[in-house]
């Protein structure tokens, strides 16, 4: 599949590619006709992180992305060498070998301390800033850019990576399902009675340029599900409303939150697969982007849908020209989305 | 709304009816996020609010630079949560003496808009999805008179204003639903240094106290009783105060 090459301009159609397992079939939408899919009674939650700038340079042989935030003022994260975000992830040359105890320095005031090193591999380090509070992420704004990769032909603004309702910064990549909902649409779903809900994820990256590497994300991300969301949710399941998920992060934060039996308020790190074959506890559908076959997202898609049924809608979206990656098309996964007894169902539901 | 333990954010805080607003919150209990354009001159406030054992924190940002927004948008959530009181207070006269119309340069105008006008646009785009996601929020623009009545020299700041009223209010009818309210308030005329920039032979001792305009505001604030969308003149509230 075609990956989108920059962010999506004003008033450019946005597809959704609706896949329903209940009837085996998918069908050709856009982002627009999203509302129609959900009934009265249901909730689409949305993750409302904002994303962060993590990309951080300390020097020419050194990038520094941020993966996950630990605690406090440390971070885990992924050292890449020379070369920039135009250059695949996998060709960058390799970085300068750091030791417990290396101080970097990101210009702008904003510096970090090696505190650990990955034994497995040194690309993979646990840093502290030595600043905090508003000096630190006055800094960190003006030392870092968002993490972009090399299918993405210029350099992104911090405005492109948002969604329009992201609040904190927690997430180091955009959690883009939700990048092509705008509120006329978001506002049309909450005057048919279906409740807007969110939590937050910390929405990790995608790709380290590594095999071994990519083969241990996710890492654990922080997730939180307020007492608010969490009371909402449960009644909205309790009265038979169905959930759906926008994106594989609020999945994985639904189904953590959720893997004692009942939805759990609280702030907590998941490192939760989901995958062929993972029972799902509380979500029933998924809005997401399309990515490639191979990727952990992908994989995930395994949980709400037969892999069957995965590889022939998305065979049909790439000859379709559908676009892939963070500001490519849409698809939603529901399980009675396309048949008519959806509607029986709706009303019972209403 | 409830003031105290409140995410908040305020613009224009280091001086005049900002920092009386930011010490007045800060003695409510809100959690404070303050801006200016001149990071050390709210360090000064911040430290009271703390002294007094509130919290804030300063930021510095112009809010007439597009590029300044997200960042600070940003690193106010991060510091606080999401933020659930915005007050757009931060606010520019353009060049003083002021000037006539047919003699303000187009570049001034287009300055005065920039921070009074699209500034709190941009910042409450940023900040408003978040209260319409989470059905809950308070926006205040801090306008003038000068927004509704037209006197000769103050062209460019009074329309900035009255656009800034109305902007207030289409954000009041599109969010009301979601649980956002919207107003702006008309302060009256207080003892600051842009008071004394605009009119510099004013008598002093006519003009109000900024802490006693910001204990109003923190009234209307709390306040469940005003309309969406409001205009409030702070002068003629008094008796409720």
């Amino acid at each position: 599949m075609k990956p989108a090459t920059r962010p999506r301009a004003r008033g450019e159609r946005e597809r959704l590619l609706v896949i329903d397992p209940t009837a085996d079939g998918f069908g050709e939408y856009s982002i627009d006709d999203l509302p129609q899919f959900l009934a009265k009674g249901d909730a689409l939650v949305l993750n409302d992180a904002a994303t962060l700038p993590a990309s951080l340079r300390a020097g020419p042989e050194l990038e520094v992305r941020l993966m996950s935030q630990l605690e406090g003022n440390i971070w885990l994260a992924l050292c890449l060498g020379r070369g920039d975000h135009r250059m695949p992830t996998e060709e960058r040359g390799t970085p300068p070998s750091l030791v417990v105890g290396s101080e970097l320095s990101f210009g702008y005031g904003l510096s970090a301390r090696v505190c650990r090193v990955d034994p497995d591999s040194p690309r993979l380090l646990e840093i502290e800033f030595q600043q905090q509070g508003a000096p630190l992420w006055q800094a960190l704004y003006r030392a870092a850019a968002p993490i972009q990769y090399a299918y993405l032909s210029e350099p992104l603004a911090l405005w492109d990576v948002q969604n329009a309702y992201a609040a904190r910064p927690w997430a180091v990549e955009p959690p883009s399902a939700g990048k092509p909902l705008r509120f006329e649409t978001l506002f049309r779903i909450a005057a048919r009675g279906i409740a807007l809900a969110h939590v937050t994820h910390a929405a990790g990256l995608s790709s380290t340029g590594d095999p071994a590497l990519d083969a241990r994300l996710p890492v654990a991300e922080r997730y939180e599900v307020s007492e608010e969301s969490a009371a909402r949710l449960r009644a909205i399941r309790d009265n038979g409303g169905r959930i759906v998920a926008v994106g594989t992060s609020v999945t994985r934060a639904l189904e953590s939150a959720s893997a004692s039996g009942t939805l759990r308020a609280g702030s907590r790190h998941t490192d939760l697969r989901l995958g062929p074959g993972s029972k799902l506890r509380f979500c029933d559908g998924l809005l997401t982007g399309l990515h490639e076959p191979t990727t952990s997202h992908f994989s995930l898609l395994e949980a709400y849908a037969p892999r069957a049924l995965l590889d022939r809608s998305f065979r049909h979206a790439e000859r379709a020209g559908y676009l892939q990656h963070e500001f490519g098309d849409s698809c939603l996964i529901l399980k009675g989305a396309l048949t008519q007894e959806v509607d029986s169902i709706r009303t019972h539901a209403a | 709304m409830e003031i105290s333990r409140t995410a908040t954010l305020i613009t224009g805080a280091s001086r005049g009816l900002g920092e009386a607003l930011a010490l007045e919150l800060g003695r409510q209990g809100a959690r404070l996020v303050l801006v200016s354009r001149h990071g050390a001159a709210l360090e000064p406030v911040v430290h009271r609010i703390r002294d007094a054992g509130g919290e804030a924190h300063a930021l510095e940002a112009d809010i007439g630079s597009k590029d300044a927004i997200y960042p600070l948008a940003a690193a106010a959530t991060a510091l606080v949560g999401p933020i659930d009181l915005l007050i757009h207070n931060a606010s520019e006269l353009g060049p003083t003496p002021l000037r006539l119309l047919l003699d303000t340069e187009c570049e001034d105008l287009e300055r005065v808009l920039a921070v009074n006008l699209l500034g709190p646009f941009r910042l409450s785009r940023v900040i408003a999805g978040s209260m319409a996601l989470r059905e809950r929020g308070t926006i205040v623009h801090v306008s003038s008179d000068a927004s509704v009545n037209a006197y000769s020299h103050w062209g460019a700041y009074s329309v900035s204003k009255a656009a800034l009223d109305h902007l207030s209010r289409v954000w009041a009818v599109e969010l009301g639903e979601r649980g956002v309210r919207s107003f702006s308030v008309d302060p009256g005329e207080m003892d600051t240094a842009m008071h004394a920039a605009a009119l510099p032979d004013a008598d002093r001792s006519t003009l109000a106290q900024p802490s006693v305009i910001a204990a109003r505001l923190a009234n209307v604030i709390r306040s469940t009783s005003i309309a969406n969308g409001a205009r409030i003149e702070l002068s003629s509230t008094g008796a409720q105060s």
